[in-house]
């Protein structure tokens, strides 16, 4: 019996509302089939299945708001049958607002939770964040060895306070949803700036050859097929990432899993605010025409808020474009779990001295942001040095 | 097609990109993209819009030239004769 549980989409995603069911039961699924679509505080992701099977029972009923990890449903293996298959039980971790775990004394009433006895033990940190954040330390189920309440929980429990109202009948007033992404964004970045020790490198690189190699490729094409300059910088980063394995992974449980693809999370900064970061899968085996419909696709879709599970929960490191917007370099905050996040500045002509001539030329500053635990500054610029290399060769991208 | 009925092509397209632009807030002498947050993909789609209700070309050379929603409706006009 395999259990098909709600998958994290991100550091700022702790729970979801299924939407709707893609499957029924008694359906066979194969690996990456899009099977229910739930809600986030950013879109409506296509939840992707990561096994073979057929469904065996739904447990989640749609419109029904669960945490992150739940049991959603049940799939049989190949070779199981419905009768030899045990009832799989529900091992969902009980929603967050009702895992008040051990607690000396009678409790406030929450929403009418149970009151448990026991010793329980908080850090003073976390204690301190939860008035910061208004949250009731009594209220927060503690994750830590032998129960104890850390920061991490003192934060999902802020972000859990606002399910209520997010489960509510206004999901879909657009001020609401604002301001839960806004929350999302705040517990992730926060968590980013407290966790990862930030080191930050820039490098001018010059555009010309790939400014010039670009319009020449985009000469001969039709408008629909013409490419942009992200796509070439996506690219290049791609590249430049092969010798640079410590940029392109996460950090999870204390130490660094490099990733072998990489999946770059774009930012798409959304029209009624905030930014969604979903990943372009293994952006350096793709040609540029691939990753420019990959590119449009992924713009179009994080707009109307449709996006694919596997797209947001495995970017393995992410690419920002404030350029776009004319400033001259971003310095990026790493989106956790990830160790790094080049940026590029706007494209503009600057002196340049070049074979001992002054001249003018066509600039964009490259930028890493990139986690110390991992990684150091030497090597965070000779990654920079190789992402401008690979960008004076725009005919090998 | 009359002026009128290419700003009204102009501005339903640049609505499909930019829902929120409010046509009586625009400058017609101002940069379109400084009025109107649009990236190189807003504008790229922007454009491929107009291409496809239009039937125009519009080469990339020709971008620096459409610089205000003025230019847009000038370039357009000029390729419609």
């Amino acid at each position: 019996m395999i259990e098909f549980t709600l998958p994290s989409l991100g550091a700022d995603m702790d729970e979801g509302k299924l939407l709707e069911w893609k499957v029924s039961p008694g359906d066979t699924v194969k690996k990456g089939q899009v099977v229910a679509i739930v809600d986030t505080s950013k879109a409506a992701v296509d939840i992707e299945i990561w096994c073979e099977g057929t469904v065996f029972e739904l447990l989640t009923e749609p419109d029904e708001t669960i945490p992150v990890g739940t049991v959603m449903a049940t799939l049989l293996e190949a070779g199981e049958s419905a009768e030899t298959a045990k009832r799989a039980p529900r091992a969902a971790p009980a929603p967050k607002a009702a895992a008040t775990p051990s607690h000396p004394g009678p409790l406030p009433r929450h929403g009418g939770e149970g009151i448990v006895s026991g010793r329980r033990r908080v850090s003073p940190a976390a204690r301190k964040h939860a008035e910061e954040l208004g949250v009731d330390i009594e209220t927060v189920a503690g994750s830590g060895p032998e129960g104890a309440v850390t920061l991490a929980d003192v934060e999902q429990a802020a972000a859990a306070k606002v399910s209520p109202a997010r489960t509510a009948a206004v999901t879909d007033k657009v001020a609401d949803k604002a301001a839960a992404m806004r929350r999302a964004i705040a517990a992730a970045m926060g968590r980013s700036k407290r966790e990862i020790p930030h080191y930050y490198l820039s490098e001018p690189v010059p555009m010309r050859r790939a400014t010039e190699w670009l319009a020449l490729a985009n000469e001969g094409r039709p408008i629909t097929a013409r490419l942009l300059m992200a796509v070439l910088q996506l690219k290049a980063v791609a590249l430049a990432l092969r010798k640079f394995p410590e940029m392109n992974g996460f950090f999870r449980d204390g130490a660094f899993q490099p990733a072998t693809a990489a999946h770059i999370g774009v930012a798409i900064s959304l029209r009624q605010g905030g930014l969604i970061a979903p990943a372009i899968h293994d952006v350096g085996e793709k040609s540029l025409e691939q990753l420019m419909l990959d590119l449009a696709d992924l713009v179009k879709r994080a707009r109307a808020g449709s996006l694919r599970s596997s797209e947001m929960s495995d970017p393995t490191i992410t690419v920002t474009n404030l350029g776009e917007q004319g400033v001259a370099a971003v310095y990026g905050v790493i989106y956790p779990p990830q160790v790094a996040l080049v940026g590029f500045g706007r494209i503009g002509e600057q002196p340049w001295v070049e074979n001992n001539a002054l001249g003018v030329m066509p600039v964009a500053t490259a930028s890493l942001a990139a986690d110390h635990r991992v990684s150091d500054g030497h090597r965070g610029a000779l990654f920079l040095a190789a992402l401008r290399d690979q960008l004076q060769e725009p005919e090998k991208l | 097609m009359d002026e009128n009925e290419l700003r009204t092509v102009v501005i339903a397209t640049l609505k499909t990109i930019a829902p929120e632009v409010e046509e009586g807030d625009l400058r017609a002498d101002r940069p379109l993209r400084n009025q109107v947050d649009l990236d190189s993909m807003d504008w790229l789609n922007f454009l491929i819009g107009l291409h496809q209700k239009l039937q125009v070309d519009i080469p990339e050379a020709d971008y620096a030239k459409l610089v205000t929603l003025g230019d847009v409706l000038d370039y357009l006009q000029k390729k419609l004769k």
